[in-house]
């Protein structure tokens, strides 16, 4: 599967009370809490993401509070693919449980600015950068990994294995 | 293969003989952990997914402390969505108001947690259990709803960084100060995906607050779980608790770990972490006259008895300077009772705090405590994110108990010695 879009780009440790700020916790809807994300880090994200952008950081995404909500958040403003140096472990773990794909690629964290156009080719892990010209190979996953992500997150990877 | 204690525990836990770093595993966990937040999440992941049973109903905990007592009706909402699931399933752990306290200082207190255990929670601090010598991370919801239903977890087995400590504890010096210290030495990210493994002769000089608290912040530094050897405080504290048997694990001598620090707890000095991250750390000694509005003593992190002990011992026979909000929250209902047995729950107050029910509140900006625009709190909490606490223009400086109790009373972030 290939996807395309327009990066928003951030620095090192973007933590997840600023991807999703913890007063907003107590919203149950996924479509009203999607209009709070990354808004104490960026208040011009929700206005301006499309369907399909793509969030490129450095190194510790998604640090901090466990909370799913900040995967949910950008998966449910579209966002098509979180590219970061590192991720926080947490993090990590929830995007792939839930269904948002996550590329850790140090090359491309460095390589690509706010704004350029960007696609991302999941059965290779090879990440385009359309404005610039470059190209840039991101670790694939583990097997294991990649059947959670293939049933359609952690759960349905569960139910079909008649857990 | 020689193993680290957290590889042992995961090992033991797997069915398998040995794990090494790198090594996908399942394991079967002792007990699941979510709150008021994490816990709605969970349970309707659970119910879409279609599983209608869970794995065993008296390993699941259930606390209601994060936006409880229900701060507004969207808050109470998900309470009343944790405690219709907790009636529904009979689980027998279910904490409302009246016996919660702030979770990771109420598992423990409860007998819930138990050397050479495993336990998952969809809460990032769940890695303070690994004070007791058992493997404890936090997951997220989904992960959390999975291990509800199966009582199993995948894990990626760690590989681990030692830490040595030494020395005997200088004055002042408490389990905060030491976990601060080192994260400011290696970084938000320093133990990414790694156990934190402690141990030399400075263990015993560490009080099991003290392991608490440091284990508690293991993954400020990135970490997949913080974790002490097992030794007669341990068991101590566990006597009167756990009703159950236990297996202590150990290291292996000649474990392999990716990195040694040796940390000299005679050296160290009140340390604070300045805005916006837990690693821009400085000693009381390098910091400027930095004015407060407010002062948080409590948390997951510093709420238990000896951390309100140590602040009574500052704020008793004074007065909390002129402006500033002074919010003592005891972590459980039992660290409440002893406050007031003791008499500290009146020095507090005499001294112009205030002493809250058991919450998570201000810790994460959730209420009791919310910072206006440029306030600035000394806390013993365990993030300064921005926005954490409130404004995205407010700041927090992390510290000690006994910094924040003397900060109190200054005005300013102090070292507990020079109050007057």
């Amino acid at each position: 599967m290939i996807v395309k879009g327009s990066v928003f780009k951030y620095g090192d440790n973007v933590d997840t009370d600023v991807i999703i700020p913890a007063r907003y916790l107590n919203i149950a809807d996924p479509a009203e809490l999607a209009t709070h994300a990354m808004e104490d880090i960026d208040t011009e994200f929700v206005k301006k993401v499309q369907p399909g952008d793509i969030i490129v950081a450095n190194r510790n995404f998604g640090c901090g509070s466990s909370r799913e909500h900040a995967p949910l958040v950008l998966k449910e403003n579209k966002v098509s693919c979180v590219i970061a140096a590192s991720f926080a472990r947490i993090f990590y773990r929830n995007a792939i449980n839930i269904g948002l794909p996550i590329l850790e690629c140090e090359a491309a964290a460095n390589g690509i600015e706010a704004g350029d156009e960007v696609s991302v080719d999941f059965d290779t892990g090879v990440i385009t950068n359309v404005t610039k010209g470059e190209t840039y190979q991101a670790a694939a996953f583990p097997p294991f990994i990649q059947s959670i992500i293939h049933a359609g997150g952690l759960l349905k990877s569960l139910k079909e294995r008649g857990e | 293969m020689a193993m680290t204690m957290t590889q042992k525990i995961l090992a033991k836990h797997a069915g398998l003989d040995a794990v090494t770093a790198g090594q996908l595993i399942e394991a079967q966990v002792d007990l699941t952990l979510a709150n008021d937040i994490t816990g709605p999440v969970a349970i309707r992941e659970m119910e879409k997914a279609g599983f209608d049973k869970v794995f065993d109903r008296t390993k699941i905990a259930l606390v209601m402390d994060h936006f409880a007592p229900n701060k507004d009706i969207k808050s109470a909402q998900q309470c009343l969505e944790c405690r219709e699931f907790a009636k529904k399933y009979d689980i027998v752990n279910f904490y409302d108001v009246g016996e919660m306290g702030v979770e990771h200082a109420l598992l423990p207190e409860k007998g819930l947690t138990a050397p050479g255990e495993l336990i998952i929670g969809a809460d990032s601090h769940t890695c303070t259990y690994g004070a007791l010598g058992a493997f404890s991370t936090g997951v997220g919801s989904t992960d959390l709803a999975a291990g509800m239903a199966t009582g199993k977890a995948w894990f990626k087995v760690p590989s681990a960084i030692k830490f040595v400590l030494k020395g005997k504890k200088a004055p002042w010096i408490s389990g905060k100060d030491v976990i601060l210290h080192i994260i400011g030495k290696i970084g938000v990210d320093g133990a990414l995906y790694k156990s934190m493994e402690f141990t030399g002769e400075g263990v015993a000089e560490l009080s099991m607050d003290d392991r608490f608290t440091i284990c508690n912040m293991a993954i400020e530094a990135g970490a997949k779980n913080g974790i002490f050897p097992v030794d007669d405080k341990t068991m101590e504290y566990i006597k009167d608790r756990v009703h159950r048997a236990v297996t202590v694990f150990e290291a292996d001598a000649d474990a392999v770990y990716d990195e040694t620090y040796e940390i000299d707890l005679s050296t160290l000095r009140p340390t604070v972490a300045c805005p916006h991250l837990p690693e821009n750390t400085k000693t009381i000694d390098e910091l400027d006259h930095i004015e407060i509005q407010q002062s948080v003593i409590g948390s997951c992190t510093n709420g238990r008895i000896e951390d309100m002990r140590i602040a009574a011992s500052i704020l008793k026979g004074r007065h909390v300077a002129p402006g500033v909000r002074t919010i003592v929250i005891p972590a459980t209902q039992e660290v409440y009772l002893q406050c007031i047995e003791e008499g500290l729950a009146k020095i507090f107050i005499q001294a112009g705090a205030i002493v809250s029910t058991p919450t998570c509140g201000p810790c994460l900006g959730g209420h009791m405590g919310i910072l206006a625009q440029n306030e600035r709190s000394i806390s013993t909490t365990n993030r300064n994110f921005v926005g954490r606490m409130g404004h995205i223009t407010s700041e927090i400086y992390l510290a000690s108990p006994a910094v924040a109790a003397a900060s109190a009373v200054m005005g300013y972030i102090c070292a507990p010695e020079d109050v007057k």
